[in-house]
């Protein structure tokens, strides 16, 4: 198995609170890799560190090493090409005010592509990557906030695919959904392992279950373990671990 | 419970009448101006230049000075405005150095326009020796607006939520197309309300035009921006207390005029705010 992203004795300070503390962990490529912690964990600190969209945090400071393909994010990555690499879902759809169309083509215009044959064709296959097509495609001019909660999410995935990303972290993407969504979420995330490695945060243990390779459990700032996902529901190493999957705090 | 509902009832009513205090004055002014200066209009008192000591005759230079002086106007505080305001919030960081900016936005706001009106002499006309102009009349204009377009356009992207701009950085953009692409396109209603307000506000102001660029008669139009100009608030003033024998309805035809130019630039802000108002989204 190739690392993807290697982290070494990882802190993060996020808004003054030591929110990550001496952690290492490897993401492998094309893994999904579910992180499972109650809140204040670090799990979504963990996350912005990794696209380094801390930066704009304030009051907050990284120390420790994090490798991309072997490449240390902060000194040898140009901060707007590591952001392209690795891209960003958040817990709550957010669409850009403007058509359904031009979400998706939002970053490739940004990076450069003006050819509107060459748009419509990255829009196509990101929305058919999230399985969103089919509902949009006859309507892609309209207001992306027209969508429904589960369309908007799904949007968003497109809108991360279209800047081809090595690395797409989610952070609780099913959080407001329905079920029904939260499914049709979990099969795009399946069908992105082909290409992707994926890092799911999630406060839903069930969804780590469901979709992860492997998972990672959180606590106060502290990786406690990470294993295989059967490993870690059915026979967890350590005690704290299997208290948080059995619901005993949390 | 009985003294609670009275208590109730005399205090609706207090709230009420000052609410109608409020409108009395605009309706009174309104309707003064109005009967008493919709019979000078004509388009010939529109489009001639004042005659006979100004008794007669029209006020079209005053028109096309105060055009002049607020298109000018715009041409300085917009793009500076603009600018500055989005350095301010999309740029600076949080330090002593733009608080003290701040400070200086909200008290340059509150200095009185007579004291912009000398100090444009004692800049514009005097130390860069651009006379009584046009050009220094603008500068002191856009002096006085400024902090009005600035505060107006920071309240307007400040308005942009801050989850756009996280979206647009997570997608490797940087913070200038960022500023391009997402805030600019939904900050610009809320920049244009701004600025026509200030802009009206300028359009109306004697005191900073006083002697920096206005003439108590020119018979011809301004040509280049180192001429000087008529406006319609220093006109009006002349027009009252200057020039004796000016009949009633020439003084309030020209109060009108301006009151109308004033008044359509206000309608078009409100007209812009309520359209942006139904669109948005967010």
């Amino acid at each position: 198995m190739v690392n993807k992203i290697t982290i070494e004795n990882l802190k993060a300070v996020y808004e003054g609170v030591l929110a990550l503390n001496g952690v290492n962990l490897d993401i492998r490529q094309n893994e999904i890799l579910g992180i499972i912690g109650p809140s204040r964990s670090g799990k979504t600190t963990l996350l912005k560190v990794l696209n380094r969209m801390i930066d704009f945090v304030p009051r907050s400071r990284v120390e420790g090493k994090i490798l991309f393909d072997n490449l240390n994010i902060y000194t040898d990555i140009r901060l707007l090409a590591l952001r392209r690499k690795i891209g960003m879902v958040y817990a709550l759809p957010l669409p850009l005010p403007m058509s359904i169309f031009d979400n998706v083509a939002y970053g490739p215009r940004l990076h450069g592509t003006k050819s509107k044959s060459v748009l419509s064709d990255i829009v196509e296959k990101c929305l058919k990557a999230s399985y969103l097509w089919d509902e949009v495609k006859d309507r892609l001019d309209s207001q992306a906030f027209q969508l429904s909660g589960g369309q908007q999410q799904r949007l968003c995935i497109s809108r991360t695919l279209a800047v081809e990303p090595e690395v797409i972290l989610y952070d609780e993407p099913c959080s407001g959904l329905d079920p029904i969504s939260t499914a049709k979420v979990e099969d795009a995330m399946r069908e992105l392992k082909e290409k992707y490695t994926q890092v799911l945060v999630t406060n839903n243990t069930k969804q780590a279950a469901r979709v992860s390779d492997r998972t990672a459990f959180f606590l106060m700032g502290e990786l406690v373990e990470v294993d295989n996902t059967k490993k870690i529901f059915t026979g967890p190493s350590d005690e704290r671990t299997n208290d948080y999957i059995t619901g005993k705090f949390g | 419970m009985g003294n609670a509902k009275l208590t109730q009832k005399i205090v609706f009513f207090l709230l009420g009448v000052a609410t109608v205090m409020v409108i009395i004055p605009v309706i009174l002014i309104f309707a003064l101006i109005l009967v008493n200066g919709l019979q000078a209009i004509s388009l010939e008192f529109i489009f001639s230049t004042p005659k006979a000591g100004m008794t007669q005759g029209g006020i079209f230079p005053a028109i096309v000075g105060t055009l002049y002086l607020v298109l000018g106007t715009a041409a300085f505080s917009l793009p500076l405005g603009i600018l500055a305001a989005i350095y301010l919030t999309e740029y600076a960081s949080d330090n002593w150095l733009t608080r003290l900016i701040d400070i200086a936005i909200i008290n340059l706001a509150g200095v009185p326009s007579i004291v912009f009106g000398l100090f444009g002499v004692a800049l514009f006309v005097i130390l860069l020796n651009f006379g009584t102009s046009i050009l220094s009349g603008s500068l002191t204009l856009s002096i006085m607006t400024l902090p009005v377009i600035i505060t107006a356009s920071k309240e307007a992207l400040n308005s942009v939520p801050k989850s756009f701009r996280e979206v647009s950085y997570s997608l490797g953009a940087s913070r200038w197309q960022t500023v391009r692409n997402v805030v600019l396109p939904n900050a610009i209603p809320g920049i244009m309300t701004g600025t026509i307000l200030g802009l009206s506000r300028a359009a109306g102001e004697t005191a900073p035009i006083l002697f920096t660029v206005a003439a108590f008669y020119l018979p011809r139009l301004p040509r280049t921006v180192y001429d000087q100009a008529m406006a319609l608030p220093y006109h009006i003033y002349v027009l009252s207390t200057q020039v004796p024998n000016v009949p009633v309805k020439i003084q309030y035809g020209t109060v009108l005029v301006l009151i109308v130019i004033v008044f359509f630039m206000n309608i078009s802000a409100a007209y812009i705010r309520a359209k942006f108002r139904k669109k948005k989204q967010w």
